[in-house]
């Protein structure tokens, strides 16, 4: 996102950009479309398992996304940044956090208010403080709180009575859903979030091309094992296996695709490890003593607020720096 | 002291100019927490602005008596009293209101709005001025609680004033009858208010600048053709 000087008289003579200037190959065009072509996988198996129509949903998100970026920007006399791919992925990261056979009205108001209260009123790309799309998502948790917790069956469930989440199995009824069936994504949850195969390849592609930096989902996994098991040990009964949190709801999803979100996430790499177990920890608080059986949207948007805090405390020591004298 | 404001001018400028909520952004606590509805917001402003008139009224009759050590103690007396009689009789006439409004009515005593038109207009004025002063701020109070309250009301429960007016089709949205909702609505005016007024502001500097470039031609034509 550049600014340009315009109040002075001199066009575009000057461009202002958010530090880090590092220049790389990547352009946003081309790590958005990449972060796409990673989410394949995820779109691919939402459909497998709920059907066509939540290609619509995917379509609506996208569309209106887009739409609300165009109609601020050009309202607000900006360079338009459409083409750059950021509100598309915005809209798909939205659309695959949404409950299955969604309504396309939320759907779109969701779309709206990511952009509109999530991205563009912070002045746009690489200014939001939160993750646009986490934003969406909990709008529509609060304005629609039934529907977004109607989980329709999935086709290849095992057991088709049930269509709760595993995470609401365990934490109203106490049934701890099979690991496999977990693993390959046939239970209950949103779109993109039940088939821990399908985002472990995208988010491994993704690690492999370097557009994600391994340390935030890897210190949210080693988080997740290391508290998971903690309170396992003190109760197996009351508090399930580590391995059932890491595969449980959105929590993979969230790792490889919503905390590692360049603008909301820190820069440092001690800054990323501090991030990571941050959000393993709100979340094991919010599932397992919270009302709600799931809450990694709000532990991901609780950690982004201490983002600026964390940059700062972890600023790394310069090469040359005495000991103790530098501050 | 002369003062050359007119006085229609204290009235107004409290409707928008000096705007309670939208310009000054002072009781934002009543404002945030009550304003679920349209009525409750109705009830809530003509409550302040009752207690506001009545205590600008007198504080602004007897500012000449109070020893500027204690007056802000002196305030709080003048205020509570008329709060006291606005809860009782909200209490007596209105029992579903203030149940509704709860303890926000009693907390009219500590609204920034009240306590700041007496230390800032009241007690440096006539009672006249002072009593159009705060019939402005008041109705400035009430406009912003009503629309806000109106607009939290139609969305978050598809009605308003208790009656229907959006179809049963439209899923209401009930984050905007939650605090939440309350946050986002009041943040979104605000910025809107902000973009006119800046809008406004900048409109008024291009046709000054405009106005002066013309008579600057005029001049020189007319300097030119003397010559």
């Amino acid at each position: 996102m550049t600014v340009t000087i315009t109040e002075a008289g001199n066009t575009n003579k000057l461009e202002l950009t958010t530090s880090p200037h590092l220049h790389n190959q990547w352009t946003t065009k081309k790590v958005m479309w990449m972060v796409v072509a990673a989410l394949a996988p995820s779109l691919l198996a939402a459909v497998l398992f709920f059907g066509i129509y939540q290609l619509l949903i995917i379509t609506t998100a996208v569309v209106f996304a887009v739409g609300t970026e165009y109609a601020i920007q050009t309202v607000r006399k900006q360079k338009l940044s459409v083409v750059d791919g950021s509100a598309a992925l915005t809209g798909l990261l939205l659309a695959l956090t949404l409950p299955p056979n969604f309504s396309l009205s939320s759907t779109a108001i969701g779309s709206i208010v990511a952009i509109g209260l999530g991205k563009q009123i912070f002045g746009g790309l690489g200014y939001n403080i939160f993750n646009p799309a986490l934003v969406g998502r909990a709008f529509l948790q609060a304005a629609f709180p039934v529907a977004i917790t109607t989980w329709s069956t999935n086709k290849f469930a095992v057991d088709s009575v049930t269509s709760a989440t595993p995470l609401a199995a365990f934490k109203f009824d106490r049934i701890t859903a099979g690991l496999s069936e977990m693993f390959l994504g046939s239970t209950g949850g949103s779109l993109g979030e039940t088939s821990a195969l399908a985002i472990l390849i995208g988010g491994i592609f993704l690690i492999a091309v370097g557009i994600v930096n391994w340390r935030i989902p890897f210190s949210m996994i080693i988080g997740m094992i290391v508290f998971g098991a903690i309170f396992n040990f003190i109760d197996p009964v009351k508090y399930p296996a580590p391995l059932f949190h890491l595969f449980a709801g959105g929590f993979l999803f969230a790792a490889f695709f919503m905390a590692t979100d360049w603008v909301t996430s820190p820069v440092t790499n001690k800054g990323m490890w501090i991030f990571g177990f941050g959000i393993s920890f709100v979340l094991i608080v919010i599932r397992l003593f919270g009302g709600l059986p799931e809450g990694v949207m709000y532990s991901i948007l609780f950690m982004n607020a201490f983002v600026p805090i964390i940059n700062r405390v972890t600023i790394p020591k310069i090469f040359g720096s005495v000991k103790g004298a530098a501050a | 002291m002369v003062k050359q404001v007119p006085l229609s001018k204290e009235f107004l400028k409290g409707l928008w100019e000096q705007n309670p909520i939208f310009k000054q952004v002072l009781g934002m606590c009543p404002t945030l927490a009550v304003t679920v509805s349209a009525i409750n917001g109705i009830a809530m402003a003509l409550a302040t602005t009752f207690v506001l008139v009545t205590a600008s009224l007198l504080i602004s009759t007897i500012r000449k008596l109070i020893p500027n050590q204690v007056r802000i103690a002196a305030y709080i007396v003048i205020i509570a009293t008329f709060v006291t009689i606005v809860d009782l009789v909200m209490k007596a006439k209105f029992p579903e209101l203030s149940k509704a409004l709860g303890p926000f009515i009693p907390l009219i005593v500590v609204n920034c709005i009240i306590l700041g038109r007496q230390e800032a207009f009241a007690s440096k004025n006539t009672p006249f001025r002072a009593l159009l002063d705060a019939l402005g701020m008041g109705a400035g109070f009430f406009i912003a609680l009503v629309s806000l309250g109106g607009i939290r009301e139609i969305i978050g429960s598809r009605t308003f004033l208790g009656i229907q007016i959006l179809p049963d089709a439209f899923e209401p949205w009930l984050i905007m009858i939650l605090p939440a909702g309350a946050f986002l609505t009041l943040g979104l005016m605000l910025g809107f208010a902000n973009m006119y007024t800046d809008r406004k502001k900048r409109i008024e500097k291009e046709s000054l600048i405009e106005q002066y470039k013309r008579v600057s031609k005029v001049e020189i034509s007319m300097a030119q053709e003397g010559i």
